[in-house]
């Protein structure tokens, strides 16, 4: 765009629409979600759980794949630093919980942020260019949606082997469908909307209305879904893991942990409790914090 | 309507279509066939083999070949079992599957319509909140976190019910299997079912048949019910997806003789074949209960068949 005519109009454009709401959309979400308790405490204990994840195994005295032969199967005690008891190899469980805890949690970031850049691109694509190009894309959504998706991992887990990376590629294959559709949605809402016209009759080119207008209004949807996408992912692993289709021996996971639990839950309880208490209130928390963002951020609920 | 079954099944076919051409190439890109073991064969034989298993024509004459086998209903030969095709493994499986699958999909559709409307009716009373806490725990709780629990309560502890296994249907090896899946499953509809009858106990036209002087019970299930449950019956496509998910944690956790054990084993011992011929066959079912969902859906709600 030539000449600084139109530059300055779109400033001016763009200082005018932030005018009125006095403050921004970002510090009106972050109040609002300070003000949800369930919220606010989901969060904490995500940080608690994180950092305990991260930093405990680096100070613990045992690691994660040490075998105690005086202290196979030993119930949780203060003694000996086997706060969480041990496995039937003598393994330290808390340390193993955490090391598991950072193998799902990696799981769960890597596959999310995968499986909503993947989402956000093709809603953003299907929505903006419309037409049989839309139609067709989200036919594609449709048809994945239809597929048990577990059976599809199962089966990729079968003839390509179980490894680390290949489990996040299953799991963002079939995670990234919500946000498409979300994304595509209001993506077509934001072709039409009234503000865009209004920048494109001032001239400005289509590259800067999508930068400038459609993206900043995406941001809130994107940030919601990919709060949701967390859990369900976590799940995911874990369940593949479950089933023993996941995460290999020595590496460990929660879903690994909650597995060779549920094998000896007679003999050794704790071995099932810790890891399964440990995945349900991550899981819970994450859910609290996915639903406090949504009512903070979601335009509709003002 | 009948314009929209149709068109709606024709629609599937691309998606069953496109799900075994990825997975018939997936294990066709796997390397070791079934044929090129540890065993040492001869020349003749190993021709013979081929021949047999038409390993020796082209990708896409091999490919229309199984095509038309899975269309006369052949899934193949299990590629461990020796002995067994896997629709005769399928029709040992099956019915375990069915029986707890479908027991548990009635039950939960009972309860938790039952559950959605007693906390709709007592909104934000104790009861409501009890319920809805109920909910949300059942849905965000890991099926293979609920799943020993209740056999440590109850198998392990109590003693009530056997831990997990299967003896032709008795209904002691089902009761908690059953009592899982309805706990999953039971949530979100309770939560879907509150949510839509809460909505249209608000509309215009529930207002004037209290205003005419019907009794509350008679105003729910002569006006209420039949729009409230509309969004339950959307529900029922991605929870038999969702409940094919859970039937193969629960018979993972209570090691039940069914499909869902059989693909999980299949896929541990990486019997290709018995996969593949699974993951089609659960795939065709799932599409086709979608199908059939949707169709109800149209049935009932005119809006839909436009």
């Amino acid at each position: 765009m030539p000449g600084s005519t139109p530059r300055s109009a779109i400033e001016a454009a763009a200082a005018l629409a932030d005018a009125p709401a006095g403050r921004s959309l970002w510090s009106d979400a972050a109040r609002r979600f300070r003000r949800n308790r369930a919220a606010v405490a989901g969060l904490a204990l995500l940080v608690l759980v994180s950092l305990a994840c991260v930093l405990l195994p680096l100070a613990w005295p045992h690691a994660f794949d040490d075998t105690d032969w005086n202290a196979m199967s030993q119930p949780p005690s203060l003694v000996g630093w086997h706060w969480f008891g041990t496995d039937d190899s003598g393994r330290d469980l808390l340390v193993r919980s955490m090391v598991g805890g950072r193998v799902s949690l990696t799981v769960g970031l890597l596959a999310t942020l995968a499986s909503c850049t993947l989402g956000v691109a093709w809603g953003a694509i299907a929505g903006f260019i419309g037409g049989r190009v839309d139609a067709l894309m989200m036919r594609l959504v449709d048809m994945m949606y239809a597929v048990p998706y577990l059976l599809i991992a199962i089966l990729l887990v079968t003839f390509l082997g179980r490894d680390f990376h290949l489990v996040v590629l299953t799991i963002t294959a079939f995670s990234w469908m919500d946000m498409a559709r979300v994304v595509r949605g209001q993506t077509l809402s934001l072709r039409n909307a009234e503000f865009v016209d209004a920048a494109r009759a001032i001239g400005v080119p289509t590259g800067l209305i999508v930068l400038r207008h459609i993206v900043p209004n995406l941001m809130g949807v994107v940030v919601v879904y990919t709060t949701v996408t967390v859990p369900g992912v976590i799940l995911t692993e874990s369940v593949l893991s479950f089933l023993g289709l996941g995460i290999q021996e020595p590496m460990t996971s929660w879903g690994v942990l909650v597995r060779d639990g549920a094998a000896v839950m007679e003999a050794s309880p704790w071995m099932l409790m810790f890891p399964a208490a440990l995945l349900a209130v991550t899981l819970l928390a994450l859910n609290f914090v996915g639903d406090g963002l949504r009512d903070a951020l979601d335009p509709r609920e003002r | 309507m009948w314009s929209f079954a149709l068109r709606r099944a024709l629609a599937t076919l691309p998606t069953l279509l496109a799900v075994i051409t990825v997975c018939y190439l997936l294990l066709h890109a796997t390397p070791g066939g079934p044929f090129d073991g540890e065993r040492v064969v001869s020349e003749a034989v190993l021709a013979n083999l081929q021949a047999k298993y038409h390993l020796d024509k082209p990708l896409w004459q091999q490919y229309l070949l199984y095509l038309q086998a899975l269309l006369q209903g052949d899934l193949g030969a299990s590629f461990r079992y020796a002995d067994w095709s896997v629709n005769e493994l399928v029709a040992k499986a099956l019915p375990v599957s069915l029986a707890v699958g479908a027991t548990a999909m009635l039950l939960s559709l009972l309860l938790g319509v039952a559950a959605g409307i007693l906390a709709a009716l007592r909104q934000n009373t104790s009861v409501d909140h009890a319920l809805m806490v109920l909910a949300s725990a059942g849905h965000t709780l890991p099926s293979f976190v609920v799943g020993p629990l209740l056999v440590l309560v109850f198998a392990i502890g109590l003693r009530w019910f056997p831990a997990g296994g299967w003896s032709d249907f008795d209904p002691r090896y089902m009761v908690l299997p059953v009592a899982l899946l309805v706990l999953i499953n039971m949530a979100t509809i309770a939560r879907v079912m509150r949510g839509s009858l809460i909505e249209v106990l608000h509309s215009p036209f529930i207002r004037t048949a209290h205003a005419k002087g019907l009794p509350l019970r008679l105003v729910v299930i002569r006006h209420a019910l039949k729009p409230a449950l509309l969004p339950v019956v959307s529900l029922m496509g991605p929870l038999c997806i969702s409940s094919i998910t859970s039937a193969l944690v629960t018979e993972t956790v209570f090691s039940l003789p069914g499909l869902g054990r059989l693909i999980v084993n299949g896929a541990a011992n990486r019997d290709y074949t018995l996969v593949l011929g699974l993951v089609v066959l659960i795939t065709v079912i799932a599409v086709l209960l979608n199908l059939l969902v949707d169709l109800v859906y149209a049935w009932l709600d005119p809006k839909i068949r436009y």
